[in-house]
């Protein structure tokens, strides 16, 4: 314990004498450690902002869209091949027990006049589940009815973005707006939901009609972009994919051992491969970083071996007063890992006080765990030894007589 | 008597390259509790081979060393740590302290590597030992601030505070000018009378005469061993010093300045301003 206290002591005072030099060599670690951390915490923090995107995409999400996923095979990509129909989205509704709701999306870009001018924007034709299904509630106005849906009735509920550009100055309910000539009446404005991220628009920046209205009178045809459901619970999602499944080949008449010419992407799904993105990333940012703690540890041998010699002297005085080799050797690694660990402590402080005010004071979300931390303070001892190992066998294998005569 | 130094045939060789250079060849060579020895040589003579064999910061090529009564030329490295640790105190000639470390802390030294544990408080002793050197206001002070001889004491006493069974001192005035060289060599004395063993390595025919035997080496062994007759005593010759000067200042100041050598008044006059 004495002893530890004095290695400590002198290790210290060593430090201190070359201030200036021992303040460099520390920056290589400090930077090493903080951008470590810093760049971890950039890319858990913006794996959860993903995350909370997703989750705020719907409420145990079930995507069905036309066309075979092939992973690893040519992809004929989704659409490529339309072949869900209104009477898919009848059928599912009427077998399934494990869905809370299912709505049709037929959905179009479409340039919109009405109010002030006019807005380009995307128009989705869904049935009234799909409000449930997507956490969407109102901000002033109705939702549409089973009713208007029937009877494709010329209706649009609209999103705030567009809002904002078609009516600034007025209240939108009631006026109408015309998409590609045909007058819809505005019955009702949605609440604010933010940027959809990663996941692809402004879920500010739609407008929703019925899905028959979309189909029938904007698109043609028979079929509809994609089907969107909700399970009744995450436990039941799985369980209702393949219920979803099963009816769609029995209604798509697909053979044993044919490919469905569909795809059933659920939210768990998404969220899996979201979070796989963000981990490839982060470990990217991560060892980036790491390398230049490396650096830094290079940069604390330098300066070992420079202290060894500069030294040597020192060393055969101390030997020859009774310092053994492992006392030499206990006295520079001491030095490298107080000076790391210093240096360490210093970076998690930078690392923490930088990524609190990214959090603050920009939209970069960040995230510090305990964990990385952690890695990152034993990282660097683990680096001060490794590097100041053989500046100190270095010094304690000196000869004394010689290390006495060194000038 | 207890035989601090005892050894047998001791050689030591050196290999250069193809050549071999042997720089002991055979030494016997025993030193009694209370000795004070001058190991004298011209350079090339094998003494500092020998001060590095006897200080056990070297190991011989062959022959037998007792140290204490130990036998240490076959032990290991942290054997020999622990020998210089507890047995010997080392003074050289560039006195070898830690600059920037205070004269207390370059004393206590020794014992922050003692593995023994037999001084109890490491800075008692330290004072301790400044203070049997007569530097007991000079504790933290550094040797930057220190003189020539007052940095001499502080190895001195770095030597003395482990109790060794033996002080071996390499030139210790060979960085000095004459005057401290005699306060240097009186502290040795005065060491000496209280009993401890002391083996001073000097080319310096002056400074050997202080000690109580001579042992003259040439090419790696020794040629002569004799007893000093009409050793010198440092402390009267200081005195001698002292009055010799305050004569010259006199006759200077009283405007006769008569003296065999001209450079010895100019001195002199310094020193008396």
């Amino acid at each position: 314990m004495n002893s530890l206290k004095r290695l400590m002591k002198t290790a210290f005072r060593s430090i201190y004498r070359n201030k200036m030099r021992s303040m460099l060599t520390a920056l290589g670690i400090i930077i090493g450690v903080s951008s470590v951390i810093i760049m971890v915490a950039i890319g858990s923090g913006s794996g959860m902002k993903m995350q909370e995107q997703i989750n705020s995409l719907g409420t145990n999400l079930i995507m069905i869209s036309p066309g075979e996923a092939k992973t690893g095979g040519v992809s004929k990509g989704g659409g490529s091949l339309s072949r869900l129909t209104f009477e898919d989205v009848a059928r599912i509704k009427k077998s399934t027990t494990l869905l809370s709701g299912i709505s049709p999306v037929v959905r179009a870009s479409e340039q919109v006049i009405g109010g002030a001018g006019n807005w380009s924007t995307s128009v989705y034709g869904v049935s009234t589940d799909y409000f449930t299904i997507k956490n969407r509630g109102l901000e002033s106005g109705e939702f549409f009815t089973d009713r208007d849906v029937q009877a494709s009735r010329k209706v649009a509920i609209l999103g705030i973005t567009v809002v904002e550009n078609l009516f600034p100055d007025e209240p939108p309910l009631g006026k109408q707006i015309r998409i590609r000539n045909i007058p819809f009446t505005v019955i009702g404005v949605l609440k604010e939901k933010g940027e959809g991220g990663g996941m692809g628009n402004d879920q500010d920046d739609q407008i929703m009609i019925p899905s028959t209205t979309a189909l029938y009178r904007l698109k043609g045809g028979q079929y509809i972009d994609m089907i969107n459901a909700s399970a009744v619970s995450i436990e039941e999602i799985d369980n209702a994919k393949t219920e979803i499944e099963e009816i769609l080949r029995d209604s798509h008449r697909l053979n044993e051992g044919e490919e469905n010419d569909f795809t059933i992407r659920t939210q768990a799904e998404i969220t899996e491969t979201a979070s796989e993105m963000t981990e490839t990333i982060t470990l990217l940012l991560g060892s980036i970083a790491g390398v230049s703690l490396v650096v830094g540890g290079i940069g604390i041998m330098n300066i070992m071996l420079v202290s060894v010699t500069e030294r040597t002297r020192e060393i055969g005085i101390r030997m020859s007063v009774g310092a053994r080799s492992r006392d030499v050797l206990a006295q520079f690694l001491t030095e490298a890992a107080v000076l790391s660990l210093a240096a360490g402590v210093t970076g998690i402080l930078l690392s923490v006080a930088v990524s609190v005010s990214l959090n603050k004071f920009t939209s970069i979300r960040t995230s510090l765990s305990f964990e990385i931390i952690l890695i990152a303070f034993l990282f660097s001892a683990a680096v001060g030894v490794f590097f100041g190992f053989y500046p100190a066998r270095k010094a304690a294998s000196l000869n004394p007589i010689e290390a006495l005569r060194y000038e | 008597m207890k035989t601090v130094i005892e050894t047998k045939r001791l050689k030591r060789e050196f290999r250069i390259g193809e050549v071999t250079v042997q720089a002991l060849r055979g030494v016997d060579l025993r030193v009694e509790e209370g000795g004070f020895t001058a190991i004298m040589g011209s350079s090339g003579s094998g003494k500092s081979t020998l001060m590095n064999l006897l200080g056990c910061l070297d190991q011989p090529t062959s022959g037998e060393y007792y140290l204490d009564g130990k036998h240490v030329s076959a032990m290991t490295k942290d054997e020999y740590a622990s020998v210089r640790n507890e047995k010997i105190g080392f003074v050289f000639q560039g006195f070898n302290l830690l600059s920037r470390t205070t004269a207390i802390e370059n004393v206590e030294l020794p014992l922050s590597y003692d593995r023994t544990g037999r001084i109890k408080e490491p800075r008692k002793a330290a004072i301790e030992a400044l203070e049997r050197v007569g530097l007991a206001e000079r504790l933290d002070h550094v040797p930057s601030q220190l003189s020539g001889g007052q940095q001499q004491r502080v190895a001195i006493a770095r030597a003395l505070v482990n109790k060794p069974a033996l002080v071996l001192a390499d030139e210790p005035t060979g960085n000095l000018d004459t005057k401290t060289s005699i306060e240097v060599i009186q502290l040795f004395q005065q060491l000496n009378e209280d009993g401890i063993t002391i083996v001073l390595v000097t080319h310096e025919h002056d400074i050997a005469q202080y000690a109580k035997r001579i042992v003259q080496m040439r090419d790696g062994l020794i040629v002569s061993d004799t007893q000093v007759k009409n050793r010198r005593n440092a402390a009267n010759d200081l005195k001698e010093i002292e009055t010799n000067k305050k004569e010259i200042r006199l006759a200077v100041e009283n405007g006769v300045a008569e003296s065999n050598s001209g450079q010895e008044i100019f001195l002199a006059k310094g020193a008396g301003k």
